[in-house]
Protein backbone atom coordinates (compact mmCIF):
# COMPACT_ATOMS: atom_id res chain seq x y z
CA UNK A 1 0.00 0.00 0.00
CA UNK A 2 1.81 3.51 -1.06
CA UNK A 3 0.97 6.55 0.77
CA UNK A 4 -0.12 9.37 -1.12
CA UNK A 5 -0.09 12.33 1.00
CA UNK A 6 -0.71 14.75 -1.93
CA UNK A 7 -4.02 13.23 -3.71
CA UNK A 8 -5.83 15.00 -0.81
CA UNK A 9 -5.38 18.27 -2.65
CA UNK A 10 -6.90 17.45 -5.93
CA UNK A 11 -9.53 19.33 -7.51
CA UNK A 12 -11.89 17.54 -8.74
CA UNK A 13 -14.35 18.98 -10.71
CA UNK A 14 -17.86 18.37 -9.82
CA UNK A 15 -19.98 19.90 -13.51
CA UNK A 16 -18.64 22.95 -15.09
CA UNK A 17 -20.03 26.29 -15.40
CA UNK A 18 -18.78 28.23 -18.23
CA UNK A 19 -16.23 28.77 -19.77
CA UNK A 20 -14.24 32.43 -19.69
CA UNK A 21 -11.46 33.18 -22.34
CA UNK A 22 -9.62 29.76 -22.41
CA UNK A 23 -10.62 28.88 -19.00
CA UNK A 24 -13.02 26.39 -18.31
CA UNK A 25 -14.92 27.29 -14.98
CA UNK A 26 -15.83 24.17 -12.89
CA UNK A 27 -17.93 24.24 -9.82
CA UNK A 28 -15.11 21.61 -8.11
CA UNK A 29 -14.72 19.85 -4.75
CA UNK A 30 -13.01 23.28 -3.32
CA UNK A 31 -15.93 24.85 -4.34
CA UNK A 32 -17.93 23.00 -2.70
CA UNK A 33 -16.20 23.17 0.44
CA UNK A 34 -16.20 27.09 0.64
CA UNK A 35 -19.84 26.87 0.25
CA UNK A 36 -20.08 25.00 3.47
CA UNK A 37 -17.74 27.56 4.79
CA UNK A 38 -20.23 30.10 3.64
CA UNK A 39 -22.42 28.09 5.00
CA UNK A 40 -21.26 27.25 8.62
CA UNK A 41 -20.71 30.76 9.14
CA UNK A 42 -24.29 31.51 8.46
CA UNK A 43 -25.37 28.83 10.35
CA UNK A 44 -24.05 29.92 13.05
CA UNK A 45 -24.47 33.85 12.99
CA UNK A 46 -27.98 33.75 11.88
CA UNK A 47 -29.41 30.86 13.16
CA UNK A 48 -27.92 31.41 17.15
CA UNK A 49 -30.71 32.65 19.78
CA UNK A 50 -30.80 35.88 20.64
CA UNK A 51 -31.27 35.35 24.43
CA UNK A 52 -30.48 37.34 26.80
CA UNK A 53 -28.41 34.94 28.40
CA UNK A 54 -26.72 33.34 25.64
CA UNK A 55 -26.82 29.15 24.96
CA UNK A 56 -23.67 27.68 24.26
CA UNK A 57 -24.64 28.39 19.56
CA UNK A 58 -25.08 32.13 20.61
CA UNK A 59 -22.03 32.11 22.88
CA UNK A 60 -19.95 30.96 19.91
CA UNK A 61 -21.44 33.44 17.97
CA UNK A 62 -20.87 36.24 20.09
CA UNK A 63 -17.47 34.81 21.45
CA UNK A 64 -16.19 35.30 17.48
CA UNK A 65 -17.80 38.91 16.77
CA UNK A 66 -16.49 40.16 20.28
CA UNK A 67 -13.49 38.29 19.64
CA UNK A 68 -12.77 39.96 15.78
CA UNK A 69 -13.95 43.63 17.04
CA UNK A 70 -11.67 43.45 20.06
CA UNK A 71 -8.47 42.35 17.50
CA UNK A 72 -9.57 45.27 15.52
CA UNK A 73 -9.74 47.81 18.22
CA UNK A 74 -6.55 46.90 19.91
CA UNK A 75 -4.22 46.91 16.62
CA UNK A 76 -6.13 49.25 14.29
CA UNK A 77 -7.88 51.69 16.90
CA UNK A 78 -12.10 52.53 16.55
CA UNK A 79 -11.14 53.43 12.90
CA UNK A 80 -10.45 49.95 11.88
CA UNK A 81 -13.92 48.78 12.66
CA UNK A 82 -14.62 49.72 8.97
CA UNK A 83 -13.22 47.32 8.10
CA UNK A 84 -15.17 44.78 10.64
CA UNK A 85 -17.05 42.98 8.26
CA UNK A 86 -14.07 42.67 5.94
CA UNK A 87 -12.10 41.34 8.73
CA UNK A 88 -14.64 39.29 10.62
CA UNK A 89 -15.69 37.47 7.11
CA UNK A 90 -11.55 36.87 6.21
CA UNK A 91 -11.15 35.31 9.92
CA UNK A 92 -14.23 33.48 9.66
CA UNK A 93 -14.02 31.76 6.23
CA UNK A 94 -10.13 30.80 6.69
CA UNK A 95 -10.89 29.35 10.50
CA UNK A 96 -14.09 27.68 9.36
CA UNK A 97 -12.68 26.30 5.97
CA UNK A 98 -9.03 25.32 8.17
CA UNK A 99 -11.18 23.43 10.66
CA UNK A 100 -14.03 22.11 8.10
CA UNK A 101 -10.01 20.50 6.50
CA UNK A 102 -9.19 18.75 9.44
CA UNK A 103 -12.67 16.23 8.62
CA UNK A 104 -11.22 13.14 7.51
CA UNK A 105 -11.87 13.26 3.77
CA UNK A 106 -12.92 16.94 3.49
CA UNK A 107 -11.05 19.26 1.34
CA UNK A 108 -9.21 21.94 2.66
CA UNK A 109 -9.98 25.56 0.55
CA UNK A 110 -7.18 27.19 2.46
CA UNK A 111 -4.28 24.59 1.34
CA UNK A 112 -4.33 26.35 -2.03
CA UNK A 113 -2.47 28.83 -3.25
CA UNK A 114 -4.36 30.29 -5.21
CA UNK A 115 -7.11 31.14 -2.69
CA UNK A 116 -4.70 32.65 -0.07
CA UNK A 117 -2.98 34.31 -2.51
CA UNK A 118 -6.48 35.81 -3.50
CA UNK A 119 -8.10 36.98 -0.29
CA UNK A 120 -4.11 38.44 0.86
CA UNK A 121 -4.15 40.37 -2.77
CA UNK A 122 -8.01 41.65 -1.64
CA UNK A 123 -6.46 42.48 1.83
CA UNK A 124 -3.32 43.99 -0.24
CA UNK A 125 -5.64 46.51 -2.99
CA UNK A 126 -7.89 47.06 -0.11
CA UNK A 127 -4.73 48.63 2.00
CA UNK A 128 -3.57 50.34 -0.57
CA UNK A 129 -6.46 51.80 -2.16
CA UNK A 130 -7.91 53.05 1.10
CA UNK A 131 -4.35 54.19 2.17
CA UNK A 132 -4.48 56.43 -0.91
CA UNK A 133 -7.81 57.59 -0.64
CA UNK A 134 -7.39 58.62 2.85
CA UNK A 135 -4.36 59.84 3.13
CA UNK A 136 -3.31 60.99 -0.87
CA UNK A 137 0.41 61.33 -1.38
CA UNK A 138 1.30 61.57 2.41
CA UNK A 139 0.66 57.87 2.42
CA UNK A 140 4.02 57.04 0.69
CA UNK A 141 5.31 58.36 3.57
CA UNK A 142 5.18 54.91 4.91
CA UNK A 143 8.25 54.04 3.61
CA UNK A 144 10.18 57.32 4.39
CA UNK A 145 10.33 56.27 8.40
CA UNK A 146 10.82 59.60 10.09
CA UNK A 147 14.25 60.15 12.29
CA UNK A 148 16.70 58.22 9.70
CA UNK A 149 19.68 59.69 8.80
CA UNK A 150 20.00 61.20 4.98
CA UNK A 151 22.76 59.33 3.72
CA UNK A 152 20.97 55.44 4.60
CA UNK A 153 17.56 56.87 3.86
CA UNK A 154 17.45 55.50 0.36
CA UNK A 155 18.41 52.00 1.55
CA UNK A 156 16.10 52.34 4.01
CA UNK A 157 13.05 53.41 1.62
CA UNK A 158 14.09 50.39 -0.85
CA UNK A 159 13.55 48.01 1.96
CA UNK A 160 10.49 49.21 3.38
CA UNK A 161 9.13 49.38 -0.25
CA UNK A 162 10.24 45.41 -1.07
CA UNK A 163 8.87 44.48 2.58
CA UNK A 164 5.58 46.40 1.68
CA UNK A 165 5.30 44.81 -1.90
CA UNK A 166 6.17 41.44 -0.31
CA UNK A 167 3.46 41.43 1.93
CA UNK A 168 1.01 39.89 -0.04
CA UNK A 169 3.51 36.69 -0.40
CA UNK A 170 4.61 36.61 3.37
CA UNK A 171 0.73 36.94 3.81
CA UNK A 172 -0.46 34.14 1.99
CA UNK A 173 2.10 31.56 1.85
CA UNK A 174 2.28 31.67 5.44
CA UNK A 175 -1.50 30.17 5.36
CA UNK A 176 -1.09 28.29 2.51
CA UNK A 177 2.35 26.68 3.78
CA UNK A 178 0.66 25.54 7.43
CA UNK A 179 -2.29 23.90 5.82
CA UNK A 180 -0.55 22.21 3.59
CA UNK A 181 2.38 20.80 5.39
CA UNK A 182 0.00 20.00 8.48
CA UNK A 183 -2.45 18.05 6.30
CA UNK A 184 0.66 15.90 4.65
CA UNK A 185 2.28 14.86 8.26
CA UNK A 186 -1.31 13.94 9.38
CA UNK A 187 -1.37 11.89 6.12
CA UNK A 188 1.80 10.06 5.85
CA UNK A 189 1.21 9.75 10.12
CA UNK A 190 -2.34 8.16 9.22
CA UNK A 191 -1.34 6.17 6.38
CA UNK A 192 1.62 4.33 8.53
CA UNK A 193 -1.16 3.12 10.83
CA UNK A 194 -2.88 0.98 7.34
CA UNK A 195 0.26 0.23 6.10
CA UNK A 196 1.80 -1.44 8.88
CA UNK A 197 -1.79 -3.06 9.64
CA UNK A 198 -1.57 -4.39 6.27
CA UNK A 199 1.79 -5.36 5.63
CA UNK A 200 2.70 -7.07 8.86
CA UNK A 201 -0.56 -8.21 10.07
CA UNK A 202 -0.73 -9.11 14.15
CA UNK A 203 2.73 -7.54 14.61
CA UNK A 204 1.99 -4.05 12.46
CA UNK A 205 -1.27 -3.68 14.58
CA UNK A 206 0.52 -3.33 17.95
CA UNK A 207 3.23 -1.59 16.15
CA UNK A 208 0.21 0.88 14.47
CA UNK A 209 -0.13 2.29 17.85
CA UNK A 210 2.53 4.60 17.81
CA UNK A 211 1.42 6.50 14.77
CA UNK A 212 -2.06 5.90 15.56
CA UNK A 213 -1.16 8.29 18.57
CA UNK A 214 0.75 10.48 16.76
CA UNK A 215 -2.11 11.29 14.20
CA UNK A 216 -4.08 12.00 17.21
CA UNK A 217 -1.79 14.09 18.55
CA UNK A 218 -1.21 16.36 15.35
CA UNK A 219 -5.62 15.95 14.86
CA UNK A 220 -4.98 18.38 18.50
CA UNK A 221 -2.17 19.96 16.93
CA UNK A 222 -3.96 21.15 13.86
CA UNK A 223 -6.86 22.05 15.56
CA UNK A 224 -4.97 24.36 16.67
CA UNK A 225 -3.14 25.56 13.61
CA UNK A 226 -6.30 25.92 12.12
CA UNK A 227 -7.85 28.53 14.74
CA UNK A 228 -4.12 30.64 15.00
CA UNK A 229 -3.00 30.72 11.31
CA UNK A 230 -6.75 32.52 11.14
CA UNK A 231 -5.86 34.61 13.54
CA UNK A 232 -2.23 35.37 12.92
CA UNK A 233 -4.10 36.01 9.05
CA UNK A 234 -6.98 38.50 10.76
CA UNK A 235 -4.65 40.63 13.23
CA UNK A 236 -2.12 40.85 9.74
CA UNK A 237 -4.93 42.33 8.18
CA UNK A 238 -5.47 44.69 10.85
CA UNK A 239 -1.94 45.76 11.10
CA UNK A 240 -1.75 46.29 7.48
CA UNK A 241 -4.80 48.13 7.45
CA UNK A 242 -3.20 50.05 10.75
CA UNK A 243 -0.56 51.62 8.21
CA UNK A 244 -3.39 52.63 5.88
CA UNK A 245 -5.08 54.44 8.68
CA UNK A 246 -2.43 55.85 10.84
CA UNK A 247 0.42 55.94 7.76
CA UNK A 248 2.44 58.16 10.01
CA UNK A 249 3.84 55.18 11.98
CA UNK B 1 1.51 28.42 -18.91
CA UNK B 2 -2.42 28.61 -17.61
CA UNK B 3 -3.30 29.70 -20.99
CA UNK B 4 -1.12 27.33 -22.71
CA UNK B 5 -2.01 24.25 -20.85
CA UNK B 6 -5.89 25.22 -21.04
CA UNK B 7 -5.55 26.43 -25.02
CA UNK B 8 -3.83 22.95 -25.71
CA UNK B 9 -6.77 21.24 -24.26
CA UNK B 10 -9.56 23.66 -24.92
CA UNK B 11 -12.09 22.14 -26.27
CA UNK B 12 -12.26 18.92 -24.21
CA UNK B 13 -11.57 20.62 -20.92
CA UNK B 14 -14.20 18.72 -18.41
CA UNK B 15 -12.21 15.43 -19.43
CA UNK B 16 -8.71 16.60 -19.38
CA UNK B 17 -9.53 17.77 -15.46
CA UNK B 18 -11.25 14.81 -14.89
CA UNK B 19 -8.21 12.79 -16.63
CA UNK B 20 -5.71 14.40 -14.48
CA UNK B 21 -7.43 14.02 -11.17
CA UNK B 22 -7.66 10.71 -12.08
CA UNK B 23 -3.89 9.70 -12.85
CA UNK B 24 -2.74 12.79 -10.38
CA UNK B 25 0.79 11.96 -12.11
CA UNK B 26 0.41 15.68 -13.61
CA UNK B 27 2.22 17.51 -10.59
CA UNK B 28 1.22 19.18 -7.22
CA UNK B 29 -2.18 20.02 -7.08
CA UNK B 30 -1.82 23.53 -5.78
CA UNK B 31 0.77 24.73 -8.65
CA UNK B 32 -1.73 23.02 -11.18
CA UNK B 33 -2.31 26.86 -13.15
CA UNK B 34 -5.11 25.32 -14.92
CA UNK B 35 -7.35 24.60 -11.94
CA UNK B 36 -6.82 28.54 -10.79
CA UNK B 37 -9.70 30.00 -12.88
CA UNK B 38 -12.52 27.72 -11.39
CA UNK B 39 -11.06 28.26 -7.64
CA UNK B 40 -11.13 32.19 -8.11
CA UNK B 41 -14.43 32.20 -9.89
CA UNK B 42 -15.74 29.90 -7.01
CA UNK B 43 -13.89 32.18 -4.09
CA UNK B 44 -15.04 35.17 -5.88
CA UNK B 45 -18.67 33.77 -5.63
CA UNK B 46 -18.36 32.44 -2.03
CA UNK B 47 -16.39 35.73 -0.49
CA UNK B 48 -19.00 38.32 -2.04
CA UNK B 49 -21.69 36.38 -0.66
CA UNK B 50 -20.10 35.66 2.66
CA UNK B 51 -19.48 39.16 3.17
CA UNK B 52 -22.75 40.34 1.99
CA UNK B 53 -24.35 38.06 4.75
CA UNK B 54 -21.83 39.42 7.17
CA UNK B 55 -22.52 42.65 7.08
CA UNK B 56 -26.24 43.20 5.83
CA UNK B 57 -27.54 40.88 8.51
CA UNK B 58 -25.17 38.97 10.48
CA UNK B 59 -23.02 41.46 12.48
CA UNK B 60 -26.22 43.69 13.00
CA UNK B 61 -27.88 41.26 14.20
CA UNK B 62 -25.26 39.91 16.66
CA UNK B 63 -24.14 43.30 17.12
CA UNK B 64 -27.53 44.24 18.72
CA UNK B 65 -27.97 41.34 20.68
CA UNK B 66 -24.78 41.98 22.32
CA UNK B 67 -25.89 45.88 22.49
CA UNK B 68 -29.10 45.14 24.51
CA UNK B 69 -27.45 42.86 26.82
CA UNK B 70 -25.21 45.59 27.26
CA UNK B 71 -27.76 48.06 27.71
CA UNK B 72 -29.70 45.92 29.80
CA UNK B 73 -27.26 45.09 32.18
CA UNK B 74 -26.80 48.71 32.48
CA UNK B 75 -30.36 49.36 33.32
CA UNK B 76 -30.66 46.84 35.45
CA UNK B 77 -27.57 48.50 37.31
CA UNK B 78 -28.86 51.72 37.76
CA UNK B 79 -32.43 50.81 38.64
CA UNK B 80 -30.63 48.48 41.50
CA UNK B 81 -28.71 51.79 42.60
CA UNK B 82 -32.02 53.66 42.51
CA UNK B 83 -33.24 51.39 44.69
CA UNK B 84 -30.42 50.97 46.92
CA UNK B 85 -30.45 54.97 47.17
CA UNK B 86 -33.99 54.98 48.02
CA UNK B 87 -33.82 51.62 50.94
CA UNK B 88 -30.67 53.85 51.98
CA UNK B 89 -32.51 57.08 52.48
CA UNK B 90 -35.48 55.12 54.12
CA UNK B 91 -33.35 53.61 56.81
CA UNK B 92 -31.59 57.32 57.41
CA UNK B 93 -35.36 58.62 57.82
CA UNK B 94 -36.20 55.66 59.88
CA UNK B 95 -33.55 55.99 62.29
CA UNK B 96 -34.06 59.91 62.23
CA UNK B 97 -37.66 59.25 63.42
CA UNK B 98 -36.24 56.53 66.19
CA UNK B 99 -33.67 58.89 67.55
CA UNK B 100 -36.31 62.04 67.94
CA UNK B 101 -38.92 59.09 69.17
CA UNK B 102 -36.33 58.14 71.27
CA UNK B 103 -35.54 61.61 72.66
CA UNK B 104 -39.17 62.43 73.03
CA UNK B 105 -39.81 59.49 75.57
CA UNK B 106 -36.84 60.44 77.24
CA UNK B 107 -38.54 63.62 77.77
CA UNK B 108 -41.93 62.46 78.59
CA UNK B 109 -40.43 60.15 81.28
CA UNK B 110 -38.13 62.87 82.54
CA UNK B 111 -41.44 64.98 82.81
CA UNK B 112 -43.55 62.44 84.37
CA UNK B 113 -41.12 61.24 87.01
CA UNK B 114 -40.83 64.82 87.83
CA UNK B 115 -44.40 65.45 88.17
CA UNK B 116 -44.87 62.37 90.44
CA UNK B 117 -41.35 63.24 92.29
CA UNK B 118 -43.07 67.06 92.96
CA UNK B 119 -47.00 65.41 94.03
CA UNK B 120 -45.07 62.72 96.24
CA UNK B 121 -43.29 65.50 98.02
CA UNK B 122 -46.74 67.69 98.63
CA UNK B 123 -48.74 64.54 99.93
CA UNK B 124 -45.47 63.81 102.05
CA UNK B 125 -45.74 67.62 103.36
CA UNK B 126 -49.19 67.59 103.58
CA UNK B 127 -48.72 64.58 105.82
CA UNK B 128 -46.33 65.50 108.23
CA UNK B 129 -47.80 68.75 108.39
CA UNK B 130 -51.07 66.97 110.07
CA UNK B 131 -48.98 64.19 111.68
CA UNK B 132 -47.55 67.66 113.46
CA UNK B 133 -50.29 69.20 114.31
CA UNK B 134 -51.86 65.83 115.47
CA UNK B 135 -48.38 65.42 117.86
CA UNK B 136 -49.06 68.85 118.43
CA UNK B 137 -52.52 68.36 120.02
CA UNK B 138 -51.85 65.14 122.26
CA UNK B 139 -48.63 66.76 123.77
CA UNK B 140 -51.07 68.97 124.61
CA UNK B 141 -53.77 67.08 126.26
CA UNK B 142 -51.14 65.13 127.65
CA UNK B 143 -49.75 68.42 129.30
CA UNK B 144 -53.73 69.22 130.39
CA UNK B 145 -53.79 66.19 131.71
CA UNK B 146 -50.66 65.93 133.79
CA UNK B 147 -51.50 69.19 135.13
CA UNK B 148 -55.23 68.39 136.21
CA UNK B 149 -54.17 64.96 137.33
CA UNK B 150 -51.30 66.52 139.52
CA UNK B 151 -53.49 69.00 140.86
CA UNK B 152 -55.51 65.95 142.16
CA UNK B 153 -52.69 64.44 143.29
CA UNK B 154 -52.28 66.97 145.87
CA UNK B 155 -56.15 67.04 146.58
CA UNK B 156 -56.04 63.50 147.65
CA UNK B 157 -52.69 63.75 149.43
CA UNK B 158 -53.43 66.98 151.49
CA UNK B 159 -56.63 64.73 152.45
CA UNK B 160 -54.54 61.72 152.99
CA UNK B 161 -52.61 63.75 154.90
CA UNK B 162 -55.30 65.22 157.14
CA UNK B 163 -56.89 61.67 157.51
CA UNK B 164 -53.56 60.21 158.80
CA UNK B 165 -52.78 62.96 161.42
CA UNK B 166 -56.21 62.36 162.72
CA UNK B 167 -55.73 58.80 162.93
CA UNK B 168 -52.56 59.32 165.10
CA UNK B 169 -53.44 62.36 166.81
CA UNK B 170 -56.96 61.98 167.06
CA UNK B 171 -56.58 65.99 166.37
CA UNK B 172 -57.70 67.64 162.96
CA UNK B 173 -55.63 68.93 161.44
CA UNK B 174 -55.39 72.90 160.46
CA UNK B 175 -56.24 72.75 156.91
CA UNK B 176 -53.74 76.02 156.22
CA UNK B 177 -50.58 73.70 157.48
CA UNK B 178 -51.68 70.81 155.56
CA UNK B 179 -51.42 72.18 152.71
CA UNK B 180 -48.25 73.73 153.29
CA UNK B 181 -46.39 70.44 154.31
CA UNK B 182 -48.14 68.99 151.18
CA UNK B 183 -46.82 71.50 149.25
CA UNK B 184 -43.64 71.38 150.51
CA UNK B 185 -43.67 67.14 150.48
CA UNK B 186 -44.46 67.29 146.72
CA UNK B 187 -41.77 70.10 145.91
CA UNK B 188 -39.22 68.14 147.82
Amino acid sequence: MKIDPIHQFNIEPLFTIGHIGNHTIAFTNSSLYMLVAVAVITLLMLTSGKQLVPGRLQSVAELSYEFVASTIRSTAGAEGMKFFPLIFSLFMFICVSNLVGIIPYAFTVSSHIIVTAALALLVFVTVLIYGVAKNGLKFFKLFVPSGVPGYILPLVMFIEILSFFLRPVSHSVRLFANMLAGHIALKVFAGFVAMLGVSLGAVGWIGGVMPLALTVALTALELLVAFLQAYVFAILTCIYLNDAIHPGH
Amino acid sequence: MAESHGGAKGQPAGAHTEADGGHHGGGFPPFESSTFASQLVSLAIAFVALYLIVSRVALPRVGGVIEARQNKIEGDLAEAQKLKDQSDAALKAYEGELAAARSRAQAISNETRDKLNAQAEAERKALEDQLTAKLAAAEKTIATTRTTAMSNVRGIAADAASTIVQRLTGVVPDAKSVDAAVDASLKG
